[in-house]
């Protein structure tokens, strides 16, 4: 059974939370916002852009949607700002920028 | 029928080992546990099982493997002694704490230094506060009788623990013992298929295992894990009553040996238990009135039942084979000790340490420990604890 995890909030008791601290189900990071804190922020200058999508697999964070073949603009809800996108863009398509924004 | 057979300890939990045919098995050797990976070895390599084995450059490594392995699914194990069991200490809590049903042969033998390959229980004491359940046994019949339980206990959907069955280093794993041996499909049907509710190769539901728990999250699931150790008191005893009806062979968290109308106990571990039965036998014939308790079942600890079997007795001696320092009590003494203050019961109970790194323990040693006892010739206050059979 997949774990509710809306009942693993901060002040779950010991008995509703997960044996092991398990999370059974994938995809839960959604629900999380742990892109609340960056050093650097990526800037994506979509003009610059060819849509050659070597951003999206070195992402970490899985934090550059795909919609239809094509990257958007980042999720700050979970970027870290690391900055590995930017190693990799071979078109300056993305400038990381010092601050959280 | 059982099958007669002479094994020693090591081939009595290979050949549970055998008979149960796990999924996964990483080890490393080690003195006197290496005998168990070798016999598994062999069975594969002669195609008796399916075991998948995995030959590992340490026992970290060993117990990651077979961690790994069960959080995929598998059902895994893995033996071990002494230093090897210290090497795995980081994950022996991560087994723990990821309630991972795994089931680990410990050959009881003294940690160094100075380094010593023999018998005692420093390993296991050392491994005592990890989360895993602990099942000792006498001689090599329990060594194979508690192998087969433990998967059953490990692998219940309210338990979910590892579990480590010890037996003492060469006293029981080297010597070899006339066994009862039960029949390979009675073994097979008794513990079952192992079919895990979740587990990380299962496709259809993927899961995270061993995720980060900040201080909000740590308490709550550390006080889950300890529920489930208490709980399994329910299943271990639940499991012994099922292995009673298909073995013959009935088993609790200790074992009670003419201690009904005893003033003169000796609670003891391991394999020096049939020594001092010997010596209860031979004071009964002098019409002392001596009894013995022999834990089975160490974690979890039964402190009521242990209590409540001790509550007539005068004076006790609790045999630790293992130093604990904390200049008072060996660890089980200092257990038990604890259990009779909850119990509001006030014998003397002397802690010895006896049999470090295999020193032998003779009738005779054991007949003395109940003469002091009788004597009284020792007072909590003054001598906490003592050594039994050091020269001085």
């Amino acid at each position: 059974m997949k774990s509710d995890i809306s009942k693993l909030h901060e002040n779950v008791t010991w008995q509703e939370i997960t044996p092991g601290t398990s999370i059974i189900g994938s995809g839960t990071s959604a629900h999380f916002n742990t892109g609340d804190w960056r050093v650097d922020t990526p800037c994506f200058d979509e003009s610059k852009c060819k849509q050659c999508l070597l951003c999206i697999p070195v992402c970490p964070d899985s934090s550059i949607p795909v919609q239809a073949s094509k990257r958007l603009d980042f999720d700050f809800d979970h970027c870290k700002g690391c900055g590995i996108c930017a190693k990799v863009c071979p078109f300056d398509a993305i400038i990381m920028k010092a601050g959280e924004k | 029928m059982a099958i007669r057979d002479k094994l020693s300890g090591n081939e009595a939990v290979s050949v549970a080992i055998k008979q149960i045919n796990p999924d996964v098995m990483a080890a490393f050797p080690i003195t006197p546990s290496t005998e168990i990976p070798q016999y598994v070895a062999s069975y594969i390599a002669n195609g008796d099982i399916d075991t998948v084995f995995v030959p590992v450059e340490s026992e970290h490594s060993a117990m990651s493997a077979t961690i790994a392995a069960s959080a995929a699914g598998a059902r895994a194990l893995t033996a071990t002694s002494s230093c090897g069991l210290a090497l795995m200490w980081e994950e022996l809590y991560i087994a723990a704490s990821d309630r991972l049903p795994i089931v680990l042969a410990l050959v009881n033998r003294a940690l160094s230094g100075p380094i010593n390959i023999n018998a005692d229980h420093s390993d296991a004491m050392g491994a005592r506060d990890a989360g895993w359940l602990q099942i000792f046994a006498e001689n090599n019949q329990e060594a194979y009788d508690n192998f087969i339980q433990a998967f059953r206990i490990a692998e219940h959907s309210k338990i979910l623990l590892p579990v480590m069955t010890c037996q003492d280093g060469f006293i029981t794993s080297h010597a070899v013992e006339n066994i009862s041996l039960l029949e390979d499909e009675k073994v097979k049907a008794f513990v079952g298929k192992y079919e895990p509710e979740n587990y990380l190769l299962n496709e259809k539901q993927p899961m995270a295992v061993g995720p980060y728990a900040v201080s909000s999250y740590y308490m709550e699931s550390k006080r889950l894990q300890a529920q489930a150790m208490a709980d399994s008191k329910e299943i271990i005893l639940q499991v012994a009553k099922e292995f009673e009806a298909l073995s013959g062979r009935s088993y609790g968290f200790f074992e009670e040996y003419k201690i009904e109308d005893a003033e003169y106990a000796v609670v003891i571990m391991g394999s020096a238990a049939g020594a001092a039965k010997d010596a209860v036998d031979l004071l009964r014939t002098q019409g002392k009135k001596v009894g013995l308790i022999k834990v089975r079942v160490f974690r979890p600890f039964p402190a009521e039942e242990l209590a409540a079997a001790l509550k007539n007795v005068k004076a006790i001696a609790i045999m630790d084979r293992a130093e604990s320092f904390s200049g008072h009590a060996g660890p089980l003494a200092a257990e038990l000790r604890a259990a009779l203050f909850n119990a509001k019961l006030t014998p003397d109970a002397i802690s010895y340490i006896y049999g470090l790194g295999g020193r032998d323990v003779r009738v005779e040693d054991m007949q003395a420990v109940y003469t002091s006892l009788e004597a009284g010739d020792f007072k909590c206050i003054d001598i906490p604890y003592r050594y039994l059979g050091v020269r001085e």
